[in-house]
């Protein structure tokens, strides 16, 4: 490029515009999961206090306080563990799945609407359903590493007694994903902010949080509302987690059954996604 | 066609557009338009809001699919090429997009990795684009708390990390004050004397006589006119125009009297316009028919009378 009129600059950019364009169709993903991180790490010591805060205070108030009283009344009825450590697999996947249902909609809804943030990034190399990805990989990430620490602190408490406990990790990341992904995909059509984010927040995540095995067996619910947890990510997650956690006995099907259903739900919500920031950005 | 821009030559033109048509359902938003810009070219699309002029640019730009017609930048089209063709381009959107979360340098880095550049690169970068945005003081700074034209010329600077050698500007000073409308000019002027292509869409007509060589005066998505801002004013309007105003009730009943004076003449609401090669002279005959104007005006025509002219309508409704 030497015919090259950059007298206006000192510094020649070093690729070519062929080369930009190659290198963005390869790791155009990762280049945006790169500014989320940025984004992040301007709220990265709220974060870090938060993602520690949060279980300590579930686990103080639940754990110690509340098991006390159900152990000495209810023991027995959670399969031979004591209250904290049923409990403690719900509690790190319904925090993951709290913090996904913030990250995949106010984001997605500043993108497209409030400072329209995916259309910087849609004038350069990268393609709409990279933006999405890159997204995706952000806050997927983002939901890792919290979730990693509120299963050591669940493990400092004593309430993850088996080996494989934290695989908990990661399936509590896939109902985040579970959950996350289709409100995605549902938020990326919106093109008006009507409120409907207090309505999921309310009428949704907090229904799902009551109801899916969170604080008692399902089984315990009447019949007619056990549906719930059947299609809730979070009672599939809090079910896995307790095999892995203390080896709550359930049959093998069901165990795949669970993960299946998560991992469905999310490349559902994933390639729905990416059709519709397609879709959408192409207008 | 596609390898030229790697073995370092041009294309004969940049930009080439002939028969391009956007429709959005029954509405036609670009209707059949063509024209070419050479490299180098400082090329403007002049019009009112809603002509067209910013689905143009987007299609140019490579984010909206064409409804016909064929397009092609640096010899690619932009619906088999994309990347490709956003990799060669520069892009200030009529709405700034800046993430207000990010700082101001950040937002520049941010930007320079999407194209893959090196941060060994995009830090010294950054640097220098401040410096040209007179923004180096507010480096650190949070874009929320920049101005509205900082924010512009972070954006412009941000358009030039990839260093293209075509920069798009969707109305690139709507909103902003003269002063720093001004400042902007001044910097856009000075990427055209490097040799950067610029196509830019306005309906400020000072903005194209300033900053345009040739423009298409476009108007419910067709093209009205083609030219030099100079050639256009000769060929649409006269060499001066007189205004009157005679208070707006008198404005259209004076017209009948005025008939005959200069070559040609204009009623609006609030004025009257005489288009005239000699204004002053004009002005004698105005006089001499014992008419009596609140205000009068000479001056030379404008692309806006060049506008009047061809579509009855002002730019700024």
């Amino acid at each position: 490029m030497t015919d090259r009129k950059s007298s206006r600059t000192v510094l020649a950019v070093p690729q070519t515009p062929e080369e930009s364009a190659a290198k963005a169709r390869r790791y155009g993903s990762w280049y945006f999961a790169e500014h989320t991180f940025r984004v992040m790490r301007m709220y990265a010591v709220s974060v870090a206090m938060y993602s520690v805060g949060t279980p300590l205070a579930y686990l103080f108030a639940m754990g110690v306080g509340l098991a006390a009283l159900i152990d000495a009344n209810g023991a027995g009825r959670f399969g031979g563990v004591d209250y904290l450590t049923f409990l403690a697999p719900a509690l790190v996947a319904s925090a993951a799945l709290m913090s996904a249902t913030g990250e995949f909609m106010f984001p997605i809804m500043d993108g497209f609407k409030w400072r329209r943030t995916f259309f910087g990034p849609h004038a350069s190399p990268l393609r709409p359903e990279q933006i999405a990805n890159g997204h995706i990989i952000g806050v997927g990430i983002r939901i890792l590493l919290p979730t990693a620490i509120y299963f050591v602190i669940v493990a400092l408490f004593g309430a993850a007694p088996g080996v494989w406990a934290w695989l908990s990790i990661f399936t509590a990341t896939l109902c985040a994903l579970s959950f996350g992904l289709p409100l995605m995909a549902w938020v990326s059509t919106l093109t008006r902010d009507a409120g409907q984010f207090a309505v999921v927040q309310r009428f949704i995540v907090t229904p799902l949080f009551l109801f899916s095995g969170t604080f008692f067996p399902l089984d315990t619910l009447p019949f007619f509302l056990q549906w719930i947890g059947w299609i809730s990510p979070l009672w599939h997650a809090t079910e896995i987690g307790r095999v892995l956690s203390y080896g709550y006995a359930e049959p093998v099907w069901l165990s795949v059954l669970h993960v299946a259903y998560m991992g469905a739900t999310a490349v559902a919500g994933w390639l729905l996604s990416q059709r519709i920031f397609r879709r959408r950005m192409g207008k | 066609m596609p390898l030229d821009s790697l073995s370092g030559s041009t294309p004969e033109y940049v930009i080439s557009a002939s028969n391009l048509t956007k429709k959005y359902g029954d509405f036609t938003a670009v209707d059949d338009i063509s024209f070419d810009v050479p490299a180098g070219e400082s090329f403007g699309l002049l019009g009112p809001n809603g002509a067209g002029k910013s689905t143009t640019m987007r299609m140019i730009g490579g984010v909206s699919q064409r409804t016909s017609g064929t397009l092609s930048i640096m010899g690619l089209d932009p619906e088999q090429h994309g990347p490709q063709v956003r990799a060669h381009l520069g892009v200030v959107p009529q709405q700034d997009n800046l993430d207000e979360e990010l700082r101001v340098r950040d937002n520049l880095i941010v930007y320079g990795r999407y194209f893959g550049l090196p941060l060994s690169y995009l830090r010294p970068k950054a640097d220098e684009l401040l410096e040209f945005a007179q923004l180096t003081d507010k480096a650190g700074a949070k874009v929320d708390d920049l101005s509205g034209g900082m924010k512009r010329r972070l954006t412009i600077a941000r358009s030039l990390v990839n260093e293209p050698r075509i920069l798009l500007l969707d109305e690139p000073t709507t909103g902003l004050d003269p002063q720093a409308r001004h400042i902007l000019w001044d910097r856009l002027f000075r990427l055209k004397e490097a040799g950067t292509t610029l196509i830019l869409t306005t309906h400020y007509m000072d903005e194209a006589e300033q900053l345009c060589d040739r423009l298409v005066v476009v108007d419910k998505g067709r093209i009205m006119a083609e030219g030099s801002p100079a050639s256009l004013i000769r060929r649409y309007s006269t060499r001066e125009v007189l205004e009157l105003r005679f208070g707006s009730e008198r404005n259209t009943t004076v017209a009948a009297d005025l008939q005959g004076i200069g070559e040609r003449t204009e009623t609006l609401p609030d004025r009257v316009l005489i288009y005239a090669a000699d204004g002053e002279a004009a002005m004698e005959q105005v006089s001499l028919r014992g008419l009596r104007p609140i205000t009068s005006l000479i001056r030379r025509s404008s692309l806006e009378d060049v506008f009047l002219r061809l579509t009855g309508r002002s730019l700024i409704d």
